[in-house]
């Protein structure tokens, strides 16, 4: 996954100033930063659910900034977590889940529906199958949203700040299940405000302030021992809410 | 002496009740309830409208009300979407459509459809149904935009955001996840929509009806004609009621339902 110079303006607000990022395969990349530094829209700049200004983004090879790139088909390499789960109210789990499989990629209901029950045992949520999000926690309704964008096997994760939305004690089931995946090789650029997960689980941390990345490295390095001045003022607030 | 703001209400609420039920008493003294009731009720009459209130008047009623919605929804569908497409050319065509048939009386809609394009061009309605349905249709599908929009709007973008990351297009996410979501919200406001076309197609007689295609309320104005007494439209007044009452009772507890729900 690669982004080049990517610029994103909202009207007179230059959101996006300029960012360079390669993840390679397998790689998990850690964004942090304020609010407002811009970490949603560079995340929605990769799937293109915000059509940046300027600048290029690859995923797999392809460029989705081309004009003439499929965005409906090439969105299906990259999955998405929210921070407000976003599962569709209307439906159970079970259809949660198989819905892009059976209209996207025109998969059977048997097969979808038996993908959905290996992905949900994965998330620890079989018995769920049947469920409405609302009968759900918010931890429970995040893990099945993890299972909806896996299903579609897609190429990079992309969470934005898939725990901020939960209750303290409800944290620790939807960290596990991201954690279990980095370790199974999956490629993901993860928007958290965790820095316990970003230190333990990131192969990289990159730290953004007002558009633009200031400083990225080993977590280590970029969260231990911070180089920029704007680094250090960050984390120590974040050490300071906690 | 000094009242509290309390013994003041009480006294004020005190004084309504009285003044109320003085008017009431008048009336029921000075009106002469025996011509009344025959003038407005009068069972031989009553009795007189039955069966053809229900085989013919409320039968057309229905017929018109029903071709009236289902055309109504289908196009209020098409307009809302159009209303929220990317499309600019789409968006100004269906809102001037909205505002401009909403503008306009439903009667004076009515009668251009109905009555004025045949006179002017020549051409002729297929059936008389059709006359009616069509303009009816036509004008609902207007306020049924609206609310069908409202809906629409009523859905957390995150929904169609999900839809979008998992690779579905504008309109399968529309059609699959947002539209079924919207549905729900807007059934109490399409049931009050029905509601209002129920009692609008009693406009619909002003253009010519034949013996066949009589609706409740032409049926009841001739009723008054033949009997030189007012209890047809009465009674067609009160089949409205048992058509209607019912279902803005049903509108009202599927609003409470969703509230509760909701909480
Ligand atoms: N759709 C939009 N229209 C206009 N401005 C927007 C839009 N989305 C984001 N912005 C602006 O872009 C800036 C960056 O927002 P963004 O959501 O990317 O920040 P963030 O780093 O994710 O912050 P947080 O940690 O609070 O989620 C903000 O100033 C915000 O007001
Ligand atoms: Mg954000």
């Amino acid at each position: 996954m690669r982004i080049e110079a990517l610029h994103k303006r909202f009207g007179s607000n230059h959101v996006l100033c300029g960012i360079d990022l390669y993840v390679t395969r397998g790689e998990v990349v850690c964004i942090i930063g304020p609010s407002g530094s811009g970490k949603s829209t560079l995340l929605r700049c990769v799937n293109m659910l915000e059509t940046p200004s300027d600048g290029r983004v690859f995923v797999d090879g392809i460029e989705l900034t081309d004009p003439d790139c499929d965005l409906d088909r090439a969105r299906t390499s990259t999955g998405m977590v929210f921070q407000s789960f976003n599962l569709f109210a209307h439906m159970s789990v079970l259809d949660n889940i198989t819905i892009a499989l059976r209209k996207v990629l025109r998969q059977d209901r048997s097969a979808a529906e038996a993908k959905a029950q290996k992905l949900l045992t994965r998330v620890g949520l079989a018995e769920k199958a049947t469920a409405y999000p609302a009968q759900l926690s918010g931890g429970q309704q995040q893990r099945v949203a993890i299972a909806r964008a896996l299903a579609m096997e897609p190429k990079v994760m992309l969470f934005d700040e898939a725990t901020s939305a939960l209750d303290p004690e409800l944290v620790g089931d939807v960290l596990r299940v991201m954690r279990e995946l980095a370790e199974e090789g999956m490629t993901m650029l993860v928007v958290t405000h965790e820095m316990d997960f970003a230190r333990g689980v990131a192969d990289r941390v990159v730290f953004m302030d007002s558009g633009a990345v200031v400083e990225e490295g080993h977590p280590d390095q970029v969260i231990g021992n911070p180089r920029e001045e704007r680094t250090k003022r960050f984390l120590a607030n974040v050490r300071k809410r906690d | 002496m000094s009242w509290s703001r309390r013994q003041r209400l009480r006294l004020v609420r005190g004084g309504v009740y009285a003044a109320t039920i003085t008017a009431l008493v008048l009336i029921l003294l000075v009106v002469d309830w025996g011509a009344l009731g025959g003038a407005l009720f009068k069972w031989g009459i009553v009795k007189d409208q039955f069966p053809d209130i229900l085989t013919t008047a409320l039968r057309n009623t229905v017929i018109f009300t029903i071709f009236g919605f289902a055309g109504g929804l289908s196009l209020g569908l098409l307009l809302a979407i159009m209303r929220l497409s990317g499309v600019r050319p789409y968006r100004w065509f269906a809102a001037t459509y909205i505002e401009v048939l909403r503008g306009i009386p439903l009667l004076v809609t009515l009668l251009i459809l109905g009555f004025g394009i045949p006179i002017a061009t020549g051409w002729k309605w297929p059936n008389p149904y059709i006359q009616g349905s069509v303009p009816l249709a036509l004008v609902a599908g207007a306020y049924i935009a609206e609310t069908v929009r409202a809906g629409i709007e009523a859905v957390p973008r995150g929904q169609m955001e999900a839809a979008r990351s998992l690779g579905m297009s504008y309109s399968r996410a529309m059609a699959t996840i947002i539209i079924p979501q919207a549905f729900r919200i807007i059934v109490p406001p399409l049931t009050n929509e029905f509601v209002l076309l129920i009692k609008d197609t009693s406009l619909i007689s002003v253009l010519g009806v034949t013996a066949s295609t009589l609706d409740l309320a032409r049926f009841g104005r001739n009723g008054v004609n033949d009997t030189a007494n007012a209890t047809p439209l009465v009674v067609a007044g009160l089949v409205y009621l048992a058509l209607t009452v019912p279902l803005t009772q049903l509108a009202a507890w599927m609003e409470r339902r969703s509230k509760a729900g909701r909480r």
